[in-house]
C-alpha cells in the first residue's frame, strides 16, 4: 500500500468514530486524541477499525505509535512491510 | 388491540418527532424489533416494540410531532382479528407538526411573539410557552430559534432540566472512598496481552461489573423514586454517562450488567459508547436505567461528585487512576489508586449504608478473576 493509502485507511478508521471530522483542520503531526476530544473507548474502535481494515493485529504496546497521522501511517507502513505479515 | 405508544426516554421528556417507520402495515414484528426512529433532543433514537404482533395500523406520519404515551401504531396481536381496532380517544392524539407551517401552540400566543416567529420562519406547533397555561413569549420563541440552530442546545436544557429537579427534589448525600487499583490493572494487562486487539479490555468494564456485582448486597441503589416512595429493580441496568464530542452526554444503560462475563461486558460497552456518539441508540437503553455510572478520569480529575439522574437513586463516579504513595503489609509502596465516589438519596438510604456499598465495590475490585 501507498502512504496516500494508509493515511486514507486511517482517516477512515478515525472517521468511524469521530464522524464529524474535519479532514483539513486535522494536523497530521499533532495527536487526535487532544484535536478530536477522543477518549480511551474511541481510541479502542479507532485501532479495532484499523485492524479489521488492514487484517493486521496490533499489540497493546504499539498503540502509542498510533496517536497521530503521520506516525499512524510509518507504523503501518513497517508492520505491513514484515515478512509475517502479522 | 394493544397500542403502540411514544415512550418516555427520560424524566424530562415530553414529546418527539417521528423520522421514519422501519416496519410497514402487515408486518410481524417480535419483542425488541425496531419499529421507528424518533428525533428526540437527545438525538435521534431508535423506537423497539415490546408487544409480538402485525401491525395493524401506523396513526402518525414522519414529521409529526408526538406527546409522551400518544399512540402511534395499533399493534394486532396473536389470534386477533383484523380490522377490530377501536378509535383513539382524542386526547391522546399525536400533536401534528407539519415542518413548513406555523401551526398553533400547545398555549396560547402573544402578538409579539406569533410576529417574531413569522420572521424567524419559525414553526410554533407543540411549543409550550413559559407564561401561564403554557402560553408562549417573545422570550420563549427567542429560546426557540436558538434550541433550533445549535442541537446541543437542546440537549443543554435537557440535562439542565434534569439536574435541576435532582438537586430540587433529591436530598443527596455525598461519600468517597479510595480504592488500590493495583491489584485489578495488573490482571486486566497480563488479560489483554493475552487477547487479540478486538477483544481488548478497559478498565473501565472492571469497575463496572464491580459496581453491578456490589448492588446485589445494596438493593436500595438500584431503582427509582416512583409514586412517593422507591421502587427497587429487580434487573440491574447501569447506565453509563458518556460525553459527546459536539457538547452535553447521555446515559444509556447495559441491561442486566451483572449477569454479562468481562469480555461480554466490554463488547457491549464499546457498542453503546460508539451508537452513543455516532447514532443508533435503542429507546430501552435510555428508559431502563436503574443507576448511573460516570468516570471523568480522562480528563485527570481526581474525584467526582455527582447529580442523581432522577427518578434515579444513586451514582456511582470515579476519577482518574493515579499513582500514588500507598502502605501495602506496612511499608509505603507506590500504587495505581482511583477515587470512587457515591452520591446517593437520603430519602433511600443513609450514608453508613452509602459507605458499605463503596467498600463492597473496593472488595469486588481486589478480586478481578471473580467479576
Amino acid at each position: 500500500m501507498t502512504d496516500e493509502e494508509l493515511r486514507k485507511a486511517v482517516l477512515t478508521a478515525l472517521a468511524s468514530v469521530a464522524p464529524e471530522l474535519d479532514e483539513a483542520a486535522l494536523a497530521p503531526g499533532k495527536s487526535f486524541r487532544d484535536q478530536l476530544d477522543i477518549d480511551s473507548m474511541d481510541f479502542l474502535n479507532y485501532v479495532i477499525a484499523l485492524h479489521e481494515a488492514l487484517r493486521i493485529e496490533i499489540p497493546e504496546a504499539d498503540q502509542r505509535h498510533l496517536t497521530t497521522i503521520n506516525d499512524a501511517v510509518a507504523y503501518l507502513r513497517r508492520r505491513l512491510s514484515q515478512p509475517t505479515g502479522s | 388491540m394493544p397500542e403502540f405508544r411514544m415512550p418516555s426516554l427520560g424524566a424530562d421528556m415530553e414529546a418527539g418527532i417521528l423520522v421514519e417507520w422501519l416496519k410497514k402495515p402487515g408486518e410481524r414484528v417480535s419483542r425488541g424489533d425496531v419499529i421507528a426512529v424518533v428525533e428526540t433532543q437527545k438525538g435521534a433514537i431508535e423506537i423497539e416494540v415490546f408487544q409480538p404482533g402485525t401491525i395493524e395500523r401506523q396513526m402518525v406520519q414522519p414529521g409529526q410531532k408526538v406527546a409522551v404515551g400518544a399512540p402511534m401504531a395499533l399493534i394486532r396481536g396473536e389470534g386477533e382479528a383484523a380490522g377490530a381496532a377501536p378509535a383513539p380517544a382524542a386526547p391522546a392524539a399525536p400533536i401534528p407538526a407539519p415542518p413548513a407551517a406555523l401551526g398553533p401552540a400547545a398555549g396560547r400566543v402573544s402578538p409579539a411573539a406569533r410576529r417574531r416567529a413569522t420572521e424567524l420562519g419559525l414553526d410554533l406547533a407543540g411549543l409550550l410557552g413559559s407564561g401561564p397555561g403554557g402560553a408562549v413569549g417573545l422570550a420563549d420563541v427567542e429560546a426557540a430559534a436558538a434550541r433550533r440552530t445549535q442541537p446541543a442546545a437542546a440537549m443543554r436544557e435537557v440535562i439542565g432540566a434534569a439536574m435541576a429537579r435532582s438537586k430540587r427534589e433529591i436530598p443527596h448525600y455525598y461519600l468517597g472512598h479510595t480504592v488500590d487499583l493495583e491489584p485489578a490493572l495488573l490482571w486486566l494487562e497480563a488479560e489483554n496481552l493475552k487477547r487479540p486487539v478486538a477483544e481488548r479490555m478497559l478498565y473501565g468494564v472492571l469497575l463496572l461489573k464491580a459496581v453491578a456485582l456490589a448492588l446485589h448486597e445494596y438493593p436500595e441503589f438500584n431503582g427509582v423514586w416512583s409514586g412517593g416512595r422507591f421502587q427497587p429493580s429487580e434487573q440491574i441496568n447501569p447506565g453509563v454517562a458518556v460525553s459527546l464530542r459536539q457538547g452535553g452526554l447521555i446515559a444509556p444503560s447495559i441491561n442486566g450488567a451483572d449477569r454479562l462475563t468481562l469480555p461480554q461486558l466490554m463488547a457491549a460497552l464499546r457498542d453503546l459508547v460508539r451508537r452513543a456518539r455516532v447514532g443508533g441508540l435503542r429507546s430501552s437503553e435510555l428508559s431502563d436505567s436503574t443507576i448511573t455510572v460516570t468516570s471523568l478520569g480522562e480528563q485527570g480529575s481526581e474525584s467526582v461528585y455527582p447529580v442523581i439522574y432522577p427518578p434515579q437513586v444513586a451514582i456511582v463516579g470515579f476519577g482518574a487512576v493515579a499513582t500514588r504513595p500507598w502502605v501495602v503489609d506496612g511499608a509505603i509502596a507506590p500504587r495505581r489508586v482511583i477515587v470512587s465516589s457515591l452520591a446517593a438519596d437520603h430519602r433511600v438510604s443513609d450514608g453508613h449504608r452509602g459507605a458499605r456499598f463503596l467498600a463492597a465495590i473496593t472488595a469486588r475490585l481486589r478480586e478481578p478473576d471473580r467479576l
